[in-house]
């Protein structure tokens, strides 16, 4: 990667972690209003399904995972590992991708 | 009179630490014992020091497992038991006992644009800067570096990436960034960018904790993210 490129990278990272804090605290604050509120599995696909807000929020949160979990694995693999190159930029790209289709495979079936 | 019980490194990279008795006095510095060994006891010692006041940056070793200059480091503030343990500065090649080879740790300086590019000529008039402005006080705060090598050996990063530049590199690069005498600030950016340089750093702060000049490498590295990244969004980089 050119210095160009580790640096947007890096910006990535963090514009993806601030997404994740606002994304993880609304998720867990559904859940414990879902669980709290007694709804069943039923009630809330219900009120997922069909809705594009549900379906716009967990998309754009699976999509900051799946740009912030590979390039922190990146940097564990470079610092931990020593593994560094092509050859690690390929794999974080491979589980980038992997995480976006399982994650909006996911989102697809709760919402559509 | 009570006795210092110090082991110190000898040899090289497969070298082990050997036991020495110094005498101990007031008022004593580690390189005071450094020293007498080799001048009492052993003369084949090799250890670097210069200036003895904690200006010129040469003395720099790792005393009880910290690295630390050990002309202004006094014997009372890190013996344990009156025991002491001196070897070379980390993450550095050691050339035999305390003696490390810098080279690495200047050549990174040399690849960070650590050099001063004058935008002036001799015959054009003093450049004037406000003492109180932003920039000339960030590079207050950073100017004072003797580079010991402490912060470098003292950094995590540094021994898990090889390549990456090290906080005494930076910091300089960073009172540059802010001179405004300097016309390199474009290409001194990009040289800080990318995963060698200034974004690799894990704001451990181990180097702020361990400069003995009180300097903040930590806060000028956060400056060169700031800068490097706001040159990215400008395509700048």
């Amino acid at each position: 990667m050119s210095a160009r490129t580790e640096t947007w990278a890096w910006l990535a990272q963090r514009a993806s972690a601030a997404l994740l804090a606002l994304c993880v605290v609304i998720h867990l604050a559904t859940m414990i209003v879902a669980v709290r509120g007694g709804l069943s599995a039923a009630d809330i696909l219900g009120r997922t399904r069909g809705s594009a807000l549900w379906a716009a929020f967990y998309g754009l949160f699976v999509l900051a995972v799946a740009i912030h979990a590979p390039l922190g694995l990146r940097t564990i693999a470079s610092e931990w590992l020593g593994w560094r190159g092509h050859g690690a930029d390929a794999a974080c790209t491979v589980i980038a991708l992997a995480l976006l289709a399982l994650g909006w495979f996911a989102v697809a079936a709760v919402t559509l | 009179m009570s006795v210092l019980e110090v082991k110190v490194w000898r040899g090289g990279a497969d070298g082990d630490y050997r036991g020495y008795s110094v005498p101990r006095e007031d008022a004593q510095t580690v390189l005071d014992v450094v020293t007498h060994i080799q001048r009492r006891i052993d003369p084949t010692l090799a250890y670097r020091f210069a200036c003895r006041v904690g200006m010129c940056g040469s003395c720099a070793m790792t005393v009880n497992g910290k690295p630390r200059w050990t002309c202004r480091t006094h014997v009372a503030q890190v013996a344990r038991d009156d025991r002491l343990e001196i070897g070379p500065l980390a993450h550095l090649p050691i050339v035999r006992d305390l003696v490390t080879d810098m080279r690495e740790f200047f050549d990174k300086w040399a690849r960070a644009k650590g050099e001063f590019k004058p935008t002036a000529s001799r015959r054009d008039d003093f450049a004037r800067v406000e003492p109180a402005s932003p920039a000339r006080r960030a590079v207050d705060a950073a100017i004072e570096c003797i580079g010991c090598g402490v912060c470098y050996a003292a950094c995590d990063v540094v021994a898990w990436n090889p390549r990456y530049l090290g906080p005494a590199a930076l910091n300089r690069a960073w009172t540059l960034v802010n001179d405004a005498r300097d016309g390199a600030r474009r290409e001194r950016v990009v040289a800080v960018a990318g995963d060698a340089g200034c974004l690799a750093c894990h704001t451990h702060e181990t180097c702020t904790e361990r400069c003995p000049k009180h300097l903040a490498p930590t806060a000028s590295i956060a400056g060169l993210k700031r800068a490097t990244a706001f040159a990215a969004l400008r395509g700048e980089l």
